[in-house]
């Protein structure tokens, strides 16, 4: 399991907090997950929230905040030393949203937000695209772990581009690496573990399930088989039939 | 002595010197800011008494107690049973599906010329009958006349439990700042749009702003509310204005032309859980938590704390402290 600038996780699972019915079911979410980190939003959801964020605080698990909704880096900067206050982390999960639709990242506004945190001694976490220049990019401004996404934020698709994020992996292979956003399904984690990705990131798929703890449950399992999976060496697909008994010799009548 | 004094005349307490008092007992109602108004909560509530659509989200108890809601109002106030309706744009189809999953005691419309006009270039729609509404501020005011036909004025001071002899029901809501009960914003906005009719609350599923719109006297709709986990206690903000707006809009165009009588931003009160409950301390009933179920709890509530009173029952809804 890769460190997270310093920081092992037992649980290769981080998960939102926003958009649960209500608090009791996030921290039962929480419990039966054993989700390793718990992101939270500074920006609008839980602004001047003292009572929640103490919610967020009694989880019991590291708190990775986010600057979700800024648009542009001096906002993401202004939101990132509030939380820093806040929640007494270096930890900042950056994201400098590009497009209102899309809510893609700006690659321009994320790289100048990272250069300026990290120098500022924060540990940051950026939500980036599967583009690989940017990573190189984002690293070299002094990101220790990316974010690529899987598909747009509460999007449900999976992993967008598999191409794109193998690629990514490969071409960084021990950098800390979270797949953030777009996860629908289970599987969808289990998938990214299985590509080697060293955690996931997600919020809606469990927060806006019809039993959020019996699905936080579900991707629990899943990011736990895709992990085994990964460690056993998988197979490589193949494109010719290949039986697993031999037919040569077999007795026929 | 009175029987019991209720400190408090928002909703809760209003609700719970009714009931109180239609019980028998001798009931002292007092508030720090005197009758209800801008300075509580309960003013800016939308009014829906829509149990069944509030089950998509918030947990059965609410669902189960929240049906008592529009019998009890009906005995003081005017309520409107003309149920509720669910819509969602074309390209957010898949939430209506959702939300008929999660919800009972609805039907599917697939034309809504004859149920609500307005609304007929939405092709479908789920149709809660048994729904009402009622206008909050109204609601209150009529309490109020109850309460005084029965004897009980509202006292106009800054009490706490522990200045009061004898039971004590403490409804002051956020000014009770008990343990576990934190702050959630609403914001709202009245508008007067003549030219639009709707007979009936409607809510509009969104993805990242959904909306509610509740008719009100004269032409005037509320729209309601966001919900943010924050206790800042600011006017409503731009960026509320502007989602509320723009879904309504989305909802039907000629929205835009309305005029913007009110907006508003509160906080409500809730536990971990959202659900509300009757604490018991002592000689005190803590009625507490109302969240977003202001007129569609308060009765249940108040009926428990007065069972608990009168008769030493604890209803579901009732902890010990």
């Amino acid at each position: 399991m890769r460190d997270f600038y310093g920081v092992t996780l037992e649980n290769p699972l981080m998960l939102g907090t926003a958009q649960y019915p209500s608090p009791a079911v996030l921290e039962a979410v929480f419990r039966a997950s054993g989700a390793a980190v718990a992101t939270v939003s500074l920006r609008r959801e839980s602004g001047q929230g003292q009572g929640f964020w103490q919610i967020i605080k009694g989880l019991g698990v590291p708190v990775l905040p986010n600057t979700a909704g800024c648009h542009s880096a001096r906002e993401a900067i202004t939101t990132a030393h509030m939380a820093r206050e806040v929640f007494e982390t270096n930890w900042i999960k950056l994201e400098v949203i590009g497009h209102a639709d899309t809510l893609q990242p700006d690659p321009f506004g994320l790289l100048e937000a990272t250069e300026i945190l990290a120098a500022d001694g924060f540990e940051v976490f950026p939500y980036t695209t599967e583009d690989q220049v940017l990573a190189a990019r984002l690293l070299d401004a002094g990101a220790k772990v990316l974010m690529p996404w899987g598909a747009p934020i509460g999007s449900g698709l999976g992993l967008n581009n598999r191409y794109g994020l193998r690629t990514l992996r490969a071409a960084f292979p021990d950098v800390p690496m979270v797949i953030d956003a777009g996860l629908g399904l289970p599987s969808h984690a289990a998938d990214a573990l299985e590509m080697g990705f060293d955690a996931v990131l997600l919020n809606t798929a469990v927060a806006q399930a019809g039993d959020p703890v019996g699905m936080a449950r579900a991707f629990a399992l899943a990011v736990q088989a895709g992990t085994l999976a990964r460690d056993a060496d998988p197979m490589a697909p193949r494109d010719m039939a290949q039986p697993s008994t031999p037919v040569i010799g077999k007795a026929w009548l | 002595m009175a029987d019991v004094t209720v400190i408090g005349a928002g909703v809760a307490g209003l609700c719970a010197a009714y009931a109180a008092s239609k019980a028998g007992l001798d009931v002292r109602l007092i508030d720090r800011k005197g009758s209800p108004g801008a300075h509580g909560c309960s003013w800016w509530a939308g009014g829906m008494l829509a149990p069944f659509c509030e089950g998509a989200v918030a947990e059965p108890v609410i669902v189960s107690h929240g049906q008592q809601a529009a019998a009890f109002w009906a005995k003081v106030t005017e309520v409107t049973h003309r149920g509720s309706l669910v819509v969602a744009l074309q390209r957010d189809r898949e939430e209506l599906a959702r939300f008929a999953r999660r919800t009972t005691r609805h039907v599917g419309v697939d034309d809504l010329a004859a149920l609500e006009p307005d609304l007929a270039h939405h092709k479908s729609a789920l149709f809660f009958e048994d729904e009402a509404h009622l206008d909050p501020r109204l609601a209150l005011s009529d309490l109020v006349a109850a309460l005084a036909e029965t004897g009980v004025q509202i006292e106009q001071a800054e009490v706490a439990p522990d200045d009061i002899q004898g039971p004590v029901i403490d409804a002051r809501g956020m000014a009770a700042a008990l343990p576990g009960l934190r702050g959630v914003r609403g914001e709202m906005v009245v508008l007067r749009a003549p030219e639009i009719r709707l007979s009936r609350p409607v809510r509009l599923l969104h993805p990242r702003h959904p909306l509610y719109i509740v008719p009100r006297a004269g032409g005037a709709f509320m729209l309601g509310a966001t919900q943010l986990e924050s206790t800042d206690r600011r006017g409503v903000t731009a960026r509320a204005v502007l989602e509320l707006l723009s879904a309504a809009y989305a909802l039907d165009p000629r929205f835009a032309e309305a005029e913007i009588l009110e907006t508003g931003a509160d906080l409500r009160p809730a536990y971990p859980d959202n659900i509300p409950r009757v604490t018991l301390c002592g000689r005190v009933l803590r009625l507490n938590g109302l969240f977003r179920h202001g007129y569609l709890m308060a009765p249940a509530l108040a009926g428990q704390a007065v069972e608990y009173l009168t008769k030493g029952i604890k209803g579901d809804l009732v902890h010990e402290d």
